[in-house]
């Protein structure tokens, strides 16, 4: 669904993405590793619109793509959730959901009709947890508030889901709920991209891996082709083993 | 039922403002019984109105966990326009309103943009414009010159009353409307199989509400004048209706549009807010912008009061009492929480301790200190029920 070829992005003297390419497709988790500095969050920017890149290409379903701002990205069907969840404590999760591109009927807002398509979402998602989606936000736990993140961006008929790093924060039962409702995204035919920093997350969700050493691609493979030690040797010293 | 009414009551943020109001008003009517007649509640809701309206303003500038310091001498900036137009170059009325309106709009972009987008602290900036309004009052009122305001149309809003019948008229019909647009709505929901409040409590909130017009117009529709055989003085002031409609649209802003939507989130977290496509620079001037322009209005309520305006409308204590009125109310200082209500429940807070304390003989030292100390226990509330928000997650 989505290709990215030869990017390059340097911040000032910095070259920090050098000729990366990846892809990411409908169905499949793809996970984006590598260590802090490596470039994925830099990567994953200039995907959603909130860099320039310098060089290179973005392929949209095999189309070049013009993603200058968010704005663009997210025409594309590209939402982005952040690490920092970026939710409004004092609004409840239907608000947060719409917020920015609220449901309106005249001047007025349709609260019904966003609360209808926020529980059907939700359940879609088949999240039993949140039995009421006019708590406010700052009633919920982390994996909720996770969970609400997530929710928001697949309400867009969004088309190309990526997570940075959703499990972070959490605890191991809230982080089995996250990473069971990332699993559900791309069943449902969504192309996802995780970014984590965790091996176990990694192996239990994602189909393919996508490694990045200093502003390089080093590897996209199969997950079922690789070891847990062979991937942290590609994060660590960029090249392994066996693979090409 | 009671138990659904009695749960809905108390997740009201304006409860201790409540419980206060009913608290002061007992004390003062059997310490004073004169306290609780026709007269003097006239006199209270009249006294109230600046504070409110100026309080009202702030809301906005509060829920962004801004703060304006400058907003009473903006009214009074904009109550010396008023008097200065009348005055001097004879505009009718209308015209007058419209100047003073619009300087407070243009003193709010100002204050907004320098918050906004030079990105100077609110503190600091309403800090200098309050100083500089109280100059700017000054040279507009040549150095402390007090010019009356004789238009009949201005005088009237706080000195005159409307008649009974109209009081009883404009009453049933907020009423109504108020159970017409509750019980379409919850029938809306219903409809789509959302969440909607139980009838119950839609029931018990007309009633509330009816009761609370109800005795109101009556009251004020009680005789008050000395001697009836000179004159009659009976009726809503008409500056309770003025603050009922800014109420109900303010109230209809915050609550029911995208753009009230979007104030709370900047409150609330501006970064999410800013990363969901909200222009949170244009949201900030607004808040200002309107803030100012209620402080104008306030400044008209307050010369129509005065039948006059000086250097000082708008001085001494209107700013403070005014955020007094939005925090006592329920307003957060913290940002994210607030609602037009809560300056008309805090601006009756403040005038009930005004009056009441004025009644009992008290000077303006003991005034100035209990509504200090009540100043301090709303905020003292708010911080701590954010604090247990905080400690719950």
């Amino acid at each position: 669904m989505l290709e990215v070829r030869g990017i390059n992005k340097s911040f000032g003297p910095v070259h920090v993405l050098r000729d990366v390419g990846m892809s990411a497709s409908t169905g499949e988790v793809t996970a984006l590793v590598g260590d802090n500095g490596a470039g994925k969050s830099t990567l994953v920017k200039c995907i959603g619109g909130i860099y320039s890149i310098d060089a290179g290409e973005i392929l949209i379903d095999g189309e070049p793509a013009n993603i200058h701002s968010p704005r663009d990205a997210a025409g594309y069907g590209i939402e982005i959730v952040y690490q920092d969840l970026a939710l409004c404590d004092n609004l409840d999760i239907v608000q947060n959901m719409f917020l920015g591109r609220e449901r309106k009927s005249g001047l007025v807002l349709d609260e019904p009709t966003m609360e209808q398509l926020a529980a059907q979402t939700l359940s879609t998602l088949a999240v039993r947890t949140m039995a009421n989606v006019r708590q406010p936000v700052s009633s919920l736990s982390g994996g909720q508030r996770q969970t609400v993140a997530i929710a928001k961006a697949v309400l867009w008929n969004s088309r190309l889901v990526i997570l940075d790093e959703p499990t972070a924060a959490l605890g191991v039962q809230q982080t089995a709920q996250v990473l069971e409702l990332v699993r559900r995204l791309a069943d449902n035919g969504l192309a996802v991209i995780l970014i984590s920093h965790n091996m176990n997350d990694v192996f239990a969700v994602s189909d393919r891996i996508a490694a990045l050493y200093l502003g390089q691609m080093v590897a996209q493979v199969k997950t079922t082709d690789v070891t847990h030690s062979q991937v942290v040797e590609l994060i660590t010293s960029g090249k392994s083993e066996g693979i090409k | 039922m009671i138990a659904t009414m009695l749960g809905a009551v108390k997740r009201s943020p304006a409860l201790p403002a409540l419980a206060g109001l009913v608290v002061l008003c007992t004390v003062f009517s059997i310490m004073r019984p004169r306290f609780f007649t026709a007269g003097n509640l006239a006199n209270l809701t009249t006294q109230g109105a600046q504070i409110t309206v100026i309080a009202m303003g702030l809301v906005f500038v509060l829920l962004l966990g801004e703060i304006d310091l400058s907003a009473g001498f903006a009214s009074g900036v904009c109550a010396g326009v008023l008097a200065v137009t009348l005055d001097q170059y004879q505009f009718p009325w209308y015209a007058s309103v419209l100047a003073a309106v619009l300087t407070g709009t243009a003193i709010g972009l100002l204050l907004g943009f320098l918050v906004a987008k030079i990105g100077i602290p609110s503190f600091v900036v309403t800090l200098a414009a309050f100083l500089a309004f109280q100059g700017v009052a000054l040279l507009l009122l040549e150095e402390g010159k007090n010019i009356s305001v004789r238009e009949p149309i201005i005088v009237a809003i706080a000195n005159r009353n409307l008649y009974p019948w109209l009081g009883w008229a404009l009453g049933a019909l907020g009423v109504v409307a108020f159970a017409g647009v509750q019980f379409l709505s919850a029938a809306r929901r219903r409809a789509k199989g959302v969440t909607a409040e139980r009838w119950q409590v839609t029931t018990a909130k007309v009633v509330v509400l009816a009761v609370l017009v109800g005795v109101t117009v009556a009251v004020l529709n009680g005789e008050r004048s000395a001697n009836t055989l000179i004159s009659s003085l009976r009726g809503v002031p008409i500056v309770v209706p003025i603050v009922v409609v800014l109420l109900i649209l303010w109230t209809f802003v915050l609550r029911r549009t995208a753009y009230g939507r979007h104030l709370y989130a900047v409150g609330g977290n501006r970064e999410a807010a800013r990363r969901a496509g909200i222009n949170v620079d244009r949201i900030r001037i607004s808040a200002f912008v309107i803030c100012s322009s209620m402080a104008a209005i306030g400044g008209i309520i307050a010369a129509s009061r005065a039948n006059s305006v000086d250097p000082n409308t708008g001085g001494s204590n209107v700013l403070l009492y005014a955020v007094g009125a939005a925090v006592i109310g329920g307003t957060s200082l913290f940002g994210g929480k607030g609602r037009a209500i809560d300056a008309v429940i805090g601006g009756l807070v403040v005038a009930v301790i005004e009056n009441g304390m004025a009644l009992m003989g008290y000077g303006a030292g003991i005034k100035y200190v209990v509504t200090g100390t009540v100043l301090l226990l709303a905020a003292g509330v708010d911080a701590l029920s954010r604090k247990r928000t905080d400690a719950g997650r």
